[in-house]
């Protein structure tokens, strides 16, 4: 265990090319999934949060649920609609990074959206009735809710982040694994912990925690930088 | 219906109904240029309602509110809302919603702050300011966006008496440069110092309507006489 340990920080510190690309791609494919993810349920659930119609309950109830949909099930969804008969199949994007952002986005979206509902409800309780007073309807009030929800917005996507860059299952069904070109930290670690290489699996969740800890403190250094700019404005 | 000439605001015969119970009632006034009007009733009255009703937070269920046309007003509710910034960016955000003129919004920002005496609070986040100090900054950021009437919800509420004498200055003031002003209160001695007119509420209904000093050397109805004399239910 302790050699596995020993050979793994070596192996962080060897600059081996290949370690790093998998390093690099799997960055990449979380970061663009988390973004994509919260561009579409930021608005989408303060939109959510602001506007009544018949149904929003049967919606929420929904959305909630995905929160918990097996990534599985979200790899298997992605893959039937990229397959070759699928309805996106055209597209020619299964066994591609892209197949492997939609997965990891269609995990992050629903997590992002329902706390930012939450996020968002719980500030138009509060400022409701000032923005109306100074004329503003609920959706003119959307920018200012968002930015006074900013760091909970953070913490949402923060949290769909965490989803997203843990995530194995559905990308290695959408991804395929590929050597060089679709295979990521996680997918890296189930395969080589299978066949017993234990020092590449362990460097890579080092680099896994490690990046979650850097992304963790900048928020928290955001968070305290926004209030001490807030407090000088 | 439209408010006549010489009146800014005229509510015909306006009345809310919740549960099947009025809590407006009928109620007819107009309001003319340049005078302080008192909204003066016990507890639960419905002043604070009538006021939302004027300025259009709440639409009444039958009977009419007219503004005259081109008759800015500006609501300051009792318990005066901030967003998560500085006072000055409080002041902005509401010149914003009312779509005052970008290149001078800070010039007329800061000119509001110092006319009430927050000149040291520009950059101090609003909702750290004391009670005195948050409502003396809500009445500037409704100053601020220059309104002919200005609508307040009993603003001194919950202030100490240093903190009310210096509002109630400031009321005075906005008084003697021709604001209009509409304000709701339970205490007898303000509106004893600041009224010129009563309208006085009791249950949802309009009881009186009549110069100040004619109020408090005769009411004209009981009710009202057991107002002023503490003992009304």
């Amino acid at each position: 265990m302790s050699l596995g340990f020993s050979d793994a920080v070596g192996l962080l510190s060897s600059g081996d090319p290949v370690f790093w690309q998998i390093v690099g791609r799997s960055l990449e494919v979380t970061v663009l999934a988390v973004l994509s993810a919260a561009l579409l349920a930021l608005p989408l659930g303060a939109a959510l949060a602001l506007h009544r119609f018949p149904g929003r309950g049967a919606l929420l109830v929904l959305l909630n649920t995905l929160m918990g949909f097996p990534p599985i099930l979200a790899g298997l969804f992605i893959y039937l609609m990229l397959s070759r008969s699928g309805p996106l199949g055209f597209l020619g994007l299964l066994y591609t990074p892209k197949a492997m952002i939609a997965a990891q986005a269609l995990l992050a979206f629903p997590i992002i959206l329902a706390l930012a509902r939450q996020t968002i409800e719980d500030l138009w309780l509060e400022y409701e009735e000032h923005l109306r007073a100074w004329g503003s309807s609920p959706l003119r009030a959307i920018p200012t809710l968002l930015w006074e929800g900013r760091y909970s917005l953070l913490t949402a996507v923060l949290a769909g982040l965490g989803r997203a860059a843990g995530e194995v299952g559905a990308v290695l069904i959408v991804g395929g694994n590929i050597a060089g070109y679709t295979r990521t930290m996680t997918t890296t670690i189930a395969l080589e912990t299978s066949k017993g290489d234990l020092p590449l699996a362990v460097g890579l969740g080092l680099v896994l925690l490690f990046v979650m800890l850097l992304v963790n403190s900048a928020i928290l250094f955001l968070s305290r930088l926004g209030t001490w700019i807030e407090a000088r404005a | 219906m439209k408010a006549d000439v010489d009146h800014l605001l005229r509510l015909a015969d306006v009345s809310l109904i919740r549960a099947g119970r009025p809590l407006i009632d009928g109620v007819s006034f107009a309001l003319e240029h340049g005078s302080v009007v008192m909204l003066l009733g016990p507890n639960g009255a419905g002043k604070s309602l009538l006021l939302k009703i004027c300025h259009g937070l709440i639409d009444p269920d039958c009977g009419e509110r007219a503004w005259a046309r081109a008759t800015p007003h500006a609501y300051v509710s009792q318990t005066s809302l901030f967003l998560r910034r500085s006072a000055l960016a409080n002041v902005l955000h509401t010149l914003s919603l009312v779509g005052w003129p970008k290149l001078t919004r800070r010039r007329r920002a800061l000119r509001a702050l110092v006319k009430f005496g927050l000149k040291d609070f520009i950059h101090h986040p609003a909702r750290r300011l004391s009670g005195g100090e948050q409502q003396k900054l809500a009445i500037a950021r409704a100053w601020a966006t220059n309104p002919t009437v200005l609508l307040l919800d009993e603003p001194t509420a919950s202030l100490d008496p240093k903190a009310t004498k210096e509002v109630e200055g400031q009321i005075a003031d906005l008084r003697r440069e021709g604001v209009t002003i509409l304000m709701s209160t339970h205490d007898i001695s303000q509106a004893r110092r600041l009224a010129e007119r009563i309208l006085f509420l009791h249950a949802g209904r309009l009881l009186e309507d009549t110069r100040a000093s004619l109020f408090f050397s005769g009411p004209s109805t009981t009710a009202a006489r057991h107002f002023l004399d503490g003992v009304l239910q």
